[in-house]
């Protein structure tokens, strides 16, 4: 995320340039005075971010190695301890099949979905601004009001079963949250109904970078409607789809909200993500110690995922995407 | 960058696509509005209606549901609750993010780079990652139970796509600007705040749209800070709501149903700005 070339446009800024020990006294007075603008204008966001952001990883990894409930002082020295622990725990090995479920089942279906109902949003069809509103609705809910608006369509004997007896389809209905079999299923169809609509959004704006001319000559030149889609408008939403695909995974990492209050990562850590196992380690049983293993666990895997995303995938786009370009 | 500018329709003959292109619609609007109509219907129901029948209309009508929400005094606590901390995160993210991004746009000067380098690889660290310390650092600075504890770690966590998004912006306002403005008498510091704020309102509105919804939905915070109901924000609330209330499920839709009203509210009225600003802020 460091890679912005920046070429700010030589202004005044040049007029007080780097200041040397050479400077005339006058240009001293402007560099005192440019690094106290500079101070006034950098520090208090500095602060709180090192303060919240920053200096909290660095104390994670700290207490990573102690054994520590969150009180008193830091004595019970424990080296790695705590990552091995974490590692060979069933359960937090289970949290990261979940999570990684997740994210590939978000590439598997909400990609293509999310392209296709773009597609069809951005043809003619009557009401399509209506539609596009609709369809961002779910996406503006809070997580929270999403998980409560699904407990209760799938409580057993609620509105989503009552809706397949009613159409006959009694057979498919499920303990949806309660068996440990189909609850990472039935949480991948609430995401996917909370974020199908930012894929969708975000694509439809793709797809007004696609030329028209470029469909149209495609089409003069005799492509199919399917074709013209597969050769020329897919590989033209490249830089769209690893966007998506960046913010869906870093995403699906690190999945909490919806889990906590929907399962609290059961039946039988049969949904933990490692978020969830995270809070559960730490802030239910006062493991901060093991709980910061944990979370560093679950920052690697963002990280080293960012990075190589980052090289392999984003590199083309990066500037114009993630960083801003800055001209 | 608006999703809604419309575009020439591509002139094409009638073809199969056409109802297969109704037929997804309609399909969208049905999964889409169904949760939410049977969440603000089932509110207009009672606790015997809905386990007769989880999926009917009212009848008849009952209107106690929402009354009692609203004549009780819990909900419009955790609604003022969640407005002070997303208002106040919002304008500390905007306006620290939006001099630093100054700073970090149209100033020169040794280390630039490595700050605006902090604050991108912030982009990457999840709330939850640095969840523990930041708890127990609120807990040391007797933040706990505090709307402070939560609007101060959720402007730090906003300042990156702020900065981020602020910085090519204000880089891109032409120098002439600023040495007109200079010629004028302005300081560098008068130039920021009369005439490259007002430049840059575009880029400010969709940074606080940004920060906004995003302290408005927050969960992990709010849990972990507050304990006392009365301190609770809306989503916090809406989830202990959930839990406390299991049996009386229409009492729960009803609450989720007007929880969302706010947000639905502030998405009518700023629906070019939250969709501008999600895909622009992704897009560059």
């Amino acid at each position: 995320m460091n890679t912005t070339t920046v070429a700010v446009a030589p202004s005044a800024t040049a007029a007080a340039g780097p200041a040397r020990s050479t400077t005339p006294a006058p240009r001293r007075r402007s560099s005192t005075r440019k690094r106290l603008e500079l101070a006034l204008l950098l520090l208090p966001s500095t602060v709180l971010f090192v303060a919240f952001v920053f200096l909290p990883l660095i104390a994670a990894v700290y207490y990573s190695l102690f054994d520590w409930s969150g009180f008193g002082p830091l004595i019970d020295f424990v080296g790695l301890d705590n990552y091995t622990q974490a590692l060979t725990d069933p359960t937090f090995q289970a949290a990261i099949g979940h999570n990684l479920f997740i994210v590939f089942a978000s590439l598997i279906v909400q990609l293509p979905l999310s392209i296709a109902l773009a597609l069809l949003l951005h043809g003619r069809i009557r009401g399509r601004t209506g539609l596009r509103l609709l369809v961002f609705t779910p996406y503006v809910l809070s997580e929270a009001v999403t998980a409560v608006i699904w407990l209760s369509l799938l409580q057993p004997n609620g509105a989503v079963d009552g809706l397949l007896r009613g159409v006959g389809l009694g057979d498919f209905v499920q303990l949806w949250l309660g068996d440990g079999n189909v609850v990472m299923f039935t949480l991948f169809a609430v995401i996917t109904w909370k974020y199908i609509g930012f894929g969708i959004i975000l694509f439809l704006a793709g797809l007004q970078g696609v030329p028209e001319e470029l469909r149209e000559a495609a089409s003069i030149d005799g492509a199919s409607g399917w074709q013209t889609t597969r050769m020329i408008v897919i590989p033209l939403l490249g830089p769209t789809i690893r966007i998506w695909a960046f913010l869906s995974i870093i995403g699906s990492l690190q999945l909490f909200d919806i889990v906590w209050i929907m399962t609290l990562g059961g039946p039988a850590g049969s949904s933990t993500t490692m978020a969830s196992y995270l809070i559960d380690r730490g802030f239910r049983r006062y493991e901060f110690g093991y709980g910061s293993a944990v979370a560093i666990i679950l920052f690697v895997f963002c990280f080293v995922f960012a990075l190589f995303y980052q090289r392999f995938a984003l590199r083309r786009d990066t500037q114009g995407a993630l960083t801003g370009r800055v001209e | 960058m608006t999703a809604t500018a419309t575009v020439a329709p591509v002139r094409r003959h009638l073809s199969i696509m056409v109802p297969v292109r109704y037929l997804a619609a309609a399909l969208i609007v049905g999964v889409t509005l169904a949760p939410l109509l049977f969440v603000i219907l089932g509110g207009f129901r009672t606790n015997a209606q809905i386990n007769e029948n989880p999926v009917a209309l009212p009848s008849p009508w009952v209107f106690s549901n929402y009354v009692d929400i609203l004549t009780s005094s819990s909900f419009w606590t955790f609604l003022l609750n969640s407005a002070l901390i997303a208002v106040s995160s919002t304008v500390l993210a905007v306006g620290l993010g939006s001099m630093a991004a100054f700073a970090l746009s149209r100033y020169r000067f040794r280390g630039r780079e490595t700050i605006y380098s902090m604050f991108t690889v912030g982009l990457l660290f999840p709330l939850g990652v640095a969840i523990l310390p930041v708890y127990l650092l609120l807990r040391q600075l007797h933040l706990l139970e505090s709307w402070v504890g939560v609007a101060l770690p959720q402007a730090a966590f906003a300042l990156p796509v702020t900065i981020i998004i602020l910085r090519p912006f204000m880089a891109a306002i032409p120098s002439e600007i600023e040495d007109a403005a200079v010629v004028d008498g302005a300081t560098r510091l008068g130039f920021f705040w009369r005439i490259l704020l007002p430049l840059s309102r575009p880029a400010l509105v969709t940074v606080s749209v940004l920060a906004f919804i995003t302290s408005w939905n927050g969960y992990l915070l709010p849990l972990l800070v507050f304990n006392e109901p009365s301190h609770f924000t809306l989503p916090l609330g809406v989830a202990t709501f959930q839990s406390q209330y299991a049996q009386d499920t229409a009492s729960i839709l009803a609450f989720t149903a007007l929880s969302m009203v706010p947000a639905l509210v502030f998405f009518v009225f700023a629906e070019r700005q939250i969709v501008g600003g999600l895909t622009g802020s992704v897009k560059g």
